[in-house]
């Protein structure tokens, strides 16, 4: 499996996500900036890393969202490209339309820096295959602004169509429906606050989003 | 030619930095406050031209940028 890593100014796991990639993949994933306009050939997904791009000005994630490589990240999403989004990656992921809803500002008004208990909602997409429906899984949170906000129509269609991948085992942050991570209705794209990135190496203690990297390699060899 | 915008959320959204200005509100002794929501304002310097093209102009803006619609409302106000 091929891979890329978005970076902004202001990124600050892209490094983090480098490693992982390269860990699960065995193959050194290309790092783009933000002022890239194209997407190399032959990559089968785009990471866009947590961090506080453009430091956070106007909206988390609304000036990344307007760079140029968004443009070339948008087409490869459009042809059915794998489009992880973590964090602040995730807030990107909204602010350019590619999934639905907003990411407010916790009602809790805390800065959450800490493991939260997930439950795995959906397993039928490259990310979550490895797990089991309805597992509970502990992965790192750190962000002001991770209170998942739709209209409830759109709730209801994500939920309906299984579109919702994690939830906070505990209310964290006010999010509807203790929303943690979403699909895009094709199942390529996948927006998630908690952090995969920092729980797949045993040195940190916590291997439980290894599975979400070695899953989409299993699916990127028998595609 | 200048404009002011105003972005503010819309009604029923929740804003707990609103309400925890108005708790701080309170809390210095202001009384009577019934409740705060807050929002932002932004300042554009425009070259001077049509006052209805600069509108429009601004109002693409908003959409695309200043504003996020799924939760705000925005208002536009050319001076």
């Amino acid at each position: 499996m091929k891979t890329a890593v978005i970076v902004f100014p202001g990124s600050n796991c892209d490094r983090d996500m480098q490693v992982a990639l390269r860990r699960a993949s065995g193959i050194e994933p290309v790092m783009l900036w933000h002022k890239d306009t194209a997407v190399p050939a032959g990559i089968d997904l785009i990471a866009l890393p947590g961090g506080f791009s453009f430091g956070d000005y106007l909206r988390c994630g609304a000036i990344a969202s307007r760079s140029p490589i968004m443009r070339a990240v948008a087409d490869f999403a459009g042809k059915g490209g794998f489009v992880l989004g973590v964090c602040n990656g995730f807030q990107v992921l909204l602010e350019t339309g590619l999934l639905p809803g907003v990411l407010m500002r916790n009602a809790t008004l805390k800065f959450h820096c800490r493991t939260v208990p997930l439950t795995v909602e959906e397993t039928q997409s490259g990310y979550t295959h490895g797990y089991d429906k309805g597992e509970r899984i502990a992965l790192p949170v750190a962000h002001h602004d991770g209170c998942y906000i739709a209209e409830d129509d759109v709730l209801d269609r994500l939920e309906g169509e299984n579109r919702v991948a994690f939830r906070y085992a505990e209310a964290l942050n006010g999010s509807q429906r203790d929303i943690a991570g979403i699909l895009s209705g094709n199942r390529r794209v996948l927006g998630m606050m908690p952090h995969p990135e920092r729980a797949e190496d045993p040195a940190l203690g916590n291997t439980d989003g290894a599975r979400l990297f070695s899953g989409l390699v299993a699916q990127a060899v028998s595609a | 030619m200048k404009a002011r915008v105003h972005v503010t959320l819309k009604p029923g959204v929740l804003d707990p930095q609103g309400a925890a200005i108005g708790q701080a509100l309170s809390a210095s002794g202001h009384d009577g406050v019934k409740s705060v929501r807050q929002g932002k304002v932004f300042e554009i310097e425009l070259e001077d031209g049509d006052r209805a093209a600069a509108e429009a102009k601004i109002d693409d803006m908003c959409r695309k940028l200043l504003a996020n619609t799924v939760i705000e409302n925005y208002a536009i106000e050319v001076i």
